[in-house]
């Protein structure tokens, strides 16, 4: 009970986060890209907000299994492509994407509804597949 | 064009860095949403109700702050169309990347993760790359 607990408040704790950092306005997100444009850097300092406090928790906790440290492949580089096209084209990533889905309408709601169906797809073609360059299974946690 | 928001967004960090630092601390799982909801498929019972927890407070915060505060500011100029090859591509690439803006980006880079340091600077320069060619290329 004491880890469901701890996972709610977790999960509670970043949807407060996106929403006061202004992660979860495709607007700000796709103005923070924008370099070329209005360029908003707001969003830069959310990484540099979080990345410190993140770090000493990493820091407490040590001892601790971290994820696998796989070679940098083929398939982290062309996930990260296809993300980034997304993430681009939207201005939506997965937790901001689901942080909106209570007040932000059908919008945010195909989206979420599309995202479910693109990690579907993944489980069907290349989910099954082992991880190169780790040995481990494939879908580590993360 | 949006505002310049420095002091709430450093905030809004602060609180998602500190829930990555208490899923870490008290789980030993890493933050990172793509992981967290790509896993429920198939996860077996008890790894599969933290996560289920772990939404239910990413969705449910938002939900009480617009219930309480009002909605947040929210615009979404994409359409159907875009939001929905977005939506597939931001799926399939996280799973096939192993992570988001959370796992490589805040999680990974705290962890000085390899990995996530080049996922990271991947997904960004590509993410900007696509708004150029949106905005300033196409819609020009």
């Amino acid at each position: 009970m004491p880890r469901i607990l701890a996972a709610l408040a977790a999960g509670a704790l970043f949807g407060t986060g996106l929403v006061l950092s202004g992660m979860a306005n495709p607007a700000k997100v796709v103005a923070f890209l924008d370099v070329a444009g209005d360029w908003d850097p707001s969003l830069a300092f959310v990484m540099a907000g979080a990345i410190p406090v993140a770090a000493i928790g990493f820091r407490l906790g040590a001892r601790r299994a971290a994820p696998a440290r796989g070679a940098i492949d083929a398939r982290l580089l062309g996930g990260a492509v296809l993300f980034g096209l997304g993430w681009g084209l939207a201005g939506f990533c997965p937790g901001p994407a689901l942080a909106a889905l209570g007040f932000a309408g059908w919008k945010a709601a195909l989206f979420v509804a599309a995202m479910l169906a693109g990690m579907g797809l993944f489980h069907l073609t290349a989910g099954h597949r082992s991880v190169p360059g780790t040995g481990q299974a494939a879908a580590p946690t993360r | 064009m949006t505002s310049f928001t420095p002091l709430a967004s450093a905030a809004g960090g602060v609180l998602i860095g500190a829930s990555a630092a208490v899923l870490w601390l008290t789980l030993g799982r890493i933050a990172g949403i793509s992981g967290i909801l790509g896993g429920l498929t198939g996860a077996p019972g008890g790894d599969r109700a933290w996560r289920l927890a772990f939404l239910t407070g990413l969705v449910g915060a938002p939900l009480a702050w617009a219930a309480a505060l009002g909605p947040p500011e929210v615009r979404i100029a994409a359409g159907p169309l875009t939001l929905v090859l977005a939506g597939l591509l931001v799926g399939f690439g996280t799973r096939l990347g192993s992570g988001c803006t959370s796992g490589h980006g805040v999680c990974g880079l705290a962890r000085l993760s390899p990995r996530s340091v080049a996922a990271t600077v991947v997904f960004m320069a590509t993410a900007a790359a696509t708004v150029f060619v949106a905005r300033h290329v196409i819609g020009g």
